[in-house]
């Protein structure tokens, strides 16, 4: 396509693109803005009848056989945070997306964009973590590549990694199979991964044991294949939390979930810096944790399956699936057992004093 | 106005009267709190702390009458 | 946590809804001050909880909400400059300008930085000697001593690369102005519990003296608001007009002396504007003439601004306790958080914003 046809095609479009010349941080936060540009701008033009299905992952038959296929890229700052690093997260967050998907993860690929001046031994620890992370998860990289930019460009590294995974005939895990009565079950409790990033602002100056929840889910997922669950959709909790992920799920099966908030954990000293900031945790990153909804009738069996876990000890049941609702709604009931919506995240979550 | 959050403080320190700072832990998450409006704090007070400055110092005797209040109004229903 | 979850105790909040039930024998109408409580009333479903005897009336204690459009102007065209570090408080920065507002600004690469304390500007200044540092200093009279405390800090260590951009607002004046104009419906308010920490609630004596209208010094938490309304509705029930203090934990009736003396060490009394409401007489505070070099309007040379506010949005008429953001033509549709019109849709204590994350879709 020349240029002014693609001029022409972006005037003649009905929908406003964005209200923002420019993009803003608030884009990056999983929450509404951040699926304003996907869904407005980029699906706009790229959208096609795989895509639409808003998953995780995108799964796809190839000549008998199906495959799961996603990716993500990982721009976290710091590289090296309490509990973790961008290496095993960049491995972790691909191989989950698929387990999301109900994929074993078999192969990922690794690019890399290096900033000039970033260490090498740096470089290398993060490299160890990813191979570490690969056995961990069963997982090998095959394929990859890597640049360099300028210094000022790059913000030390950022990492892409798309992994392919395979899905058993019978396994069909996604937000259409979803159904009214089904339960929803949290693996644990929420909020680590981002309050943990937030306490190395030097700014903040905030002291705290708080370590990321960053973890790979693909065993627990299979476990409870193996199991026979009757699941009909995962979804893991990243940028916008537990909060973004739930709403997601909601507008994507046109359902009304209701979900509990005494049923949330949040550890205490998460509690102590959300409060502090003003953040609620509801909407605040993880990295290991993610939420099935499961036939009503294995609730019980999916919840002991996710305790015996090693971090699994505040899994719990948070909620359930009501009636068809086609703008997806989420109501919370609070701890005064009234009920309020819970709407996704807007754009990010910023530190208030008011 | 404003999210005020209170907390216990574990240490003290600072010469400079304007400086004066305490070590608080907001649920076991350590920050440091500007104590300069409350030269009476001491470690093991719970204060109430808002941007970064301790305003006051919470009167447990005050929380507990409230608290008990409470108690006396469950008690009668 | 202590002093938090107690507060947040459903059974002790149960007690005191049906404590109201049993109270009141007629409709009142309360005004709760701060955008605070606002936020966990509307949160907390509190309002929902007594709306058959108590309608409550959402006031104008947002300062992020009330300041004026031409302050954020003069806020952007400072943080456009290029060798300026301009700081604030998260809240400010997607308050929309009469064309942008800050988060638009840094996103196309003005150095606008969120600081959690005015002091942690103070320290950036010092660590940027080369830039001109500028800090938001936006709030009613709880942040008032901090920020004043940030000034005098800077003025001790002759910090000359630091100035603050001033828009502080004064809670009585505000009370004061919404019993004197002749739409008021509040019979009682809940005064802003953190405000009252640093002053006291002396100034109240004379309020509920002069126009016989019960004051409630009242906290935060569910619990808090529950009673400082019991409290309220008490004295309207058996004819009392007296400023009672619920949220005595933390507030005594004098104040905090020394915060009082440091912020008024810095800062004087002004007339100010308030976005949505125009001026209210002695309601603002400005920097000294002693502090004046850390006066960023005069240092940038912004002192003259005169903004025309966008015809559509009600917010002024909602600060009031007039009209709830339901009662706007575009609450909830070319309003809303991701394009707010008005300043109470951008903070989440704005009372648009609290109706919209937690009730819009119930409508």
């Amino acid at each position: 396509m020349d240029k002014k046809e693609n001029t022409t095609g972006m005037m003649s479009c009905p929908l406003p693109i964005s209200d923002y010349d420019a993009i803003t941080m608030a884009h990056g936060g999983g929450g509404k803005m951040m699926n304003n540009l996907i869904e407005k701008m980029i699906m706009h033009y790229l959208s096609n009848n795989m895509t639409s299905e808003k998953h995780d992952g995108a799964v796809f038959n190839v000549e008998g056989h199906r495959l799961a296929f996603t990716t993500d890229s990982y721009v976290v700052n710091p590289v090296f945070f309490p509990g973790g690093n961008i290496g095993e997260l960049a491995v972790y967050g691909t191989v989950n997306d698929l387990s999301m998907c109900g994929a074993k993860p078999l192969y990922l690929s690794l690019g890399l964009i290096l900033e000039e001046g970033f260490l090498i031994k740096d470089l290398e620890k993060i490299i160890i973590s990813i191979r570490d992370a690969c056995e961990r998860t069963g997982t090998q990289i095959i394929t990859g590549d890597t640049k360099v930019v300028d210094k000022g460009k790059g913000d030390g590294i950022f990492i892409n990694t798309a992994g392919i995974g395979i899905v058993r005939e019978d396994i069909n895990i996604s937000p259409s199979r979803v159904e009214e009565g089904d339960v929803i079950i949290v693996n644990g409790d929420i909020g680590r991964h981002g309050i943990a990033i937030m306490t190395t602002r030097e700014n903040l100056d905030i002291e705290s044991t708080i370590l990321s929840d960053c973890a790979p889910l693909n065993h627990v997922v299979q476990k409870l294949i193996d199991a026979g669950i009757g699941i009909h959709c995962l979804r893991d909790l990243t940028r916008g939390g537990l909060g973004s992920s739930v709403n997601e799920i909601a507008s994507q099966s046109q359902y009304e979930i209701e979900i509990e908030e005494k049923s949330i954990h949040v550890l205490e000293e998460v509690r102590g810096v959300c409060e502090i900031l003003g953040f609620d945790p509801i909407y605040v990153a993880n990295e290991g944790r993610f939420i099935a909804i499961v036939k009503k009738e294995d609730a019980g069996k999916t919840l002991e399956i996710l305790k015996k876990e090693d971090d699994g000890k505040y899994a719990s049941i948070i909620g359930a699936v009501k009636g068809k609702n086609k703008k997806g709604l989420v109501t919370l009931k609070n701890l005064m057992g009234s009920n309020r919506i819970l709407d996704m995240l807007s754009g990010e979550q910023l530190p208030r004093i008011c | 106005m404003c999210l005020a959050v209170p907390g216990k403080i574990l240490e003290i320190s600072g010469d400079d009267p304007q400086l004066r700072s305490a070590k608080v832990s907001f649920g076991g998450a350590i920050k440091t709190v500007n104590i300069s409006f409350l030269s009476e704090a001491k470690v093991g007070d719970y204060v109430l702390a808002h941007v970064g400055f301790a305003l006051n110092i919470i009167d447990e005797e005050e929380a507990n009458k409230t608290m008990e209040y409470l108690k006396l109004m469950g008690d009668v229903e | 946590m202590k002093y938090l979850d107690e507060y947040r105790d459903s059974d002790k909040a149960k007690l005191l809804v049906d404590a109201i039930h049993k109270k009141v024998t007629k409709k009142w109408s309360i005004m709760e001050i701060c955008g605070g409580q606002t936020h966990s009333i509307v949160k907390y479903g509190i309002d929902d909880l007594i709306s058959q005897n108590i309608n409550l009336i959402h006031g104008p204690g947002c300062p992020v909400c009330v300041t004026p459009i031409e302050k954020i102007d003069k806020a952007i065209e400072i943080a456009s400059k290029a060798n300026v570090i301009f700081c604030s408080f998260g809240d400010m920065l997607r308050v929309p300008g009469s064309n942008t507002d800050l988060l638009k600004l840094k996103a196309v690469g003005s150095d606008v930085r969120i600081v959690y304390s005015p002091v942690d500007a103070v320290q950036i200044a010092k660590q940027n000697p080369d830039k001109e540092v500028v800090f938001f200093a936006v709030g009613f009279e709880t942040t008032a001593p901090p920020n004043a405390q940030a000034v005098f800090i800077a003025h001790q260590q002759g910090v000359m690369n630091f100035s603050v951009l001033v828009s502080h607002v004064l809670v009585p004046p505000a009370i004061k102005a919404i019993l004197d104009s002749k739409n008021n419906l509040v019979q009682g308010f809940l005064a802003a519990g953190h405000v009252c920490t640093v002053m006291g609630y002396k100034e109240y004596e004379e309020i509920v003296s002069k126009y016989k209208i019960p004051i409630v010094v009242t906290g935060f938490e569910p619990v808090d608001i529950l009673q400082g309304i019991l409290m309220c509705v008490s004295q309207l029930e058996e004819g009392r007009h007296e400023a009672e203090n619920q949220y005595s934990r933390v507030v005594t009736r004098e104040g905090n002396a020394k915060a009082m003396e440091v912020m008024y060490e810095v800062f004087e009394i002004c007339e100010r504007k308030w976005r949505g409401i125009g001026e209210i007489k002695e309601s603002g505070f400005r920097l000294k003439e002693k502090y004046s070099d850390y006066d960023a309007e005069l240092k940038f040379g912004v002192v003259n601004y005169s903004v025309e506010e966008s015809g559509e949005c009600i917010s002024g008429l909602i600060l009031q306790g007039i009209k709830k953001p339901v009662d706007c033509p575009v609450f909830g549709t070319k309003c809303n958080p991701e394009h707010p019109f008005g300043a109470t849709m951008v903070s989440t204590e704005g009372a648009c914003s609290a109706y919209y994350l937690y009730k819009e879709k119930k409508l």
